[in-house]
């Protein structure tokens, strides 16, 4: 039975969410079964509106689905859970505090209060990021994707189990995409987390994840689970790759011509 | 002849100093109409007439009526920030709150001030105290909409964040709410100055033995229309340095709320 926990750290069984009571109106999301292995990296793909920040926000315990149930460590998730950090599409740090003090905010939040090791460990987090520099400026004295390495550093700083990725690169121009998401693999591989990630770019799911899963849209459903089999770890040169471009191709297809597949 | 200058040192100085060139121009460009043209005092006072009627009157003098004023101004400006940011905040926690006070407060708003002021004196008296509320009455209203509106313009996400960890309610507010109100309580609070010296003014109208508002109603009377103008550009002085005031503040203690300036 160990190897059970093993395979599924985060269970979704049967899980759906309708906002509007009426039967009438779809549910935003039905019928979604996902296990996910502990320390694995699962993207999400789909259309918009089809209920991916659902998914996600049912997973964090902000959102009680209405239909099915999201166990962590074979626990049901019933609230928000100290072992779950969120990253936002827009990097929403705090103004009126520092780098430093933004990354010590859940803490801050939580607790009212936060030690010398935390600090330390925050200053650890912000160099693992190459933000050693920045601790003390203001978050507008920083570019979008570095503001964005913040809100990454600061989930990570409960040392979360798993990572709720919202969207979160895509505010950033493609360039910037692609190096923060190589810096996200760096990080995750020196920490390693279950990431759930939720994103519109179908290139930036095959190049980070293990597996991605496409959602169609209203109601949003499975419609496929692809293993990426790309070697790790992954640079540059994966994209290059033909592999790449056949997984890549595969997921347009569910996109454009879900009929087709 | 073309207005447009060379790029250069002058063309800079020209430019930052443009706001205080033009008053200037206009109030030469006021006395000359007032010299050639010879007009009576009760017309209209020539700038030269009234700085001389501001310096027959004694400093002393002065420092009391724009104490008088002042004091009451504050006051109320105060009183009204103590009264209107926990309203604020207590519509934002309950909608009931939101749903009975917010009317109310809209009623007190739309109810001429002028037309309550008597009653208020009668009722209070005619001492510090009404003259506080009167002002109070006209200022709050301002910086309890301002206030509202900042709390509920926190982004969502910094919400959920903080469902997320679970944090109480209270550093919910004080951690995140008030401090992404803080711009828009600034613009509240810069409407709400002006109104406080309108208010103290008001107040004074109705009932008063001092202060700037009863200077000029005094000065008029006695058709001392140069010391009536004096009086009023006091008046207009303090108010815009209070403004200023209110904005030096929000520059000093929260640089961080200010707008960002495009590079």
């Amino acid at each position: 039975m160990t190897g059970a926990t093993d395979r599924s750290f985060v269970r979704l069984a049967g899980v759906g969410h309708r906002y509007d009571p009426n039967p009438a109106v779809p549910p935003a999301v039905t019928g979604i079964d996902l296990d996910i292995r502990r320390h694995e990296f699962v993207a999400v793909v789909g259309p918009s509106g089809c209920g991916k920040s659902t998914l996600l926000r049912m997973v964090s315990g902000l959102l009680t689905p209405s239909e099915g149930e999201v166990s962590v460590f074979g626990l049901p998730v019933t609230g928000p859970r100290d072992d779950v950090g969120i990253v936002f599409q827009k990097p929403t740090l705090l103004p009126w505090l520092t780098v430093r003090k933004n990354v010590l905010f859940p803490l801050k939040h939580k607790y009212g209060r936060y030690g010398r090791d935390d600090e330390k460990r925050a200053d650890e987090l912000l160099a693992m990021a190459g933000l050693e520099a920045f601790g003390s400026k203001m978050p507008d004295e920083l570019s979008g994707g570095m503001q964005q390495r913040v809100g990454i550093v600061r989930a990570l700083l409960l040392n979360p189990d798993i990572l709720l990725m919202d969207e979160p690169f895509s505010a950033l121009d493609a360039m910037t995409r692609e190096q923060i998401g190589f810096d996200l693999l760096k990080i995750w591989e020196e920490q390693p987390k279950t990431v759930l990630f939720i994103t519109h770019s179908i290139a930036e799911a095959v190049l980070l994840a293990d597996r991605v899963l496409v959602m169609s849209s209203r109601p949003g459903t499975v419609l496929d689970m692809i293993n990426i089999d790309l070697p790790r770890p992954r640079t540059q040169k994966t994209i290059a790759e033909l592999r790449f471009s056949e997984l890549t191709e595969r997921l347009r297809k569910h996109i454009y011509e879900p009929e087709a597949v | 002849m073309s207005l447009k200058l060379s790029d250069g040192p002058l063309k800079t100085v020209l430019f930052a100093g443009a706001p205080w060139l033009f008053f200037v121009v206009l109030i030469l460009l006021w006395e000359l109409i007032c010299q050639v043209f010879s007009l009576p005092v009760y017309v209209l006072p020539a700038p030269s007439a009234i700085l001389e009627a501001f310096f027959q009157v004694d400093m002393s003098r002065w420092f009391m009526h724009l104490w008088a004023t002042l004091r009451v101004a504050l006051m109320g400006f105060g009183l009204s920030i103590v009264i209107a940011v926990p309203i604020a905040i207590a519509m934002m926690r309950s909608d009931l709150l939101q749903r009975t006070v917010y009317p109310l407060l809209v009623v007190i708003q739309s109810t001429p001030v002028v037309a309550v002021a008597p009653l208020i004196i009668v009722l209070m008296g005619s001492d510090d105290p009404s003259r506080v509320l009167i002002t109070c009455l006209l200022t709050f209203f301002p910086i309890v909409v301002s206030t509202a509106t900042g709390i509920n313009e926190t982004p969502p996400e910094l919400i959920e964040l903080s469902r997320s960890l679970d944090a109480p309610t209270r550093r919910e507010t004080w951690q995140i709410r008030i401090p992404y109100a803080v711009p828009h309580i600034f613009s509240g609070l810069k409407v709400g100055i002006t109104l406080a010296i309108i208010g103290a003014v008001v107040a004074e109208f109705v009932a008063a033995e001092q202060g700037l508002g009863y200077f000029i109603q005094f000065s008029t009377s006695f058709f001392r229309i140069p010391q009536a103008f004096a009086g009023l550009f006091f008046l207009a002085a303090v108010s815009l340095l209070l403004f200023k005031s209110v904005q030096w503040t929000q520059q000093i203690f929260f640089p961080w709320s200010l707008p960002k300036k495009q590079g």
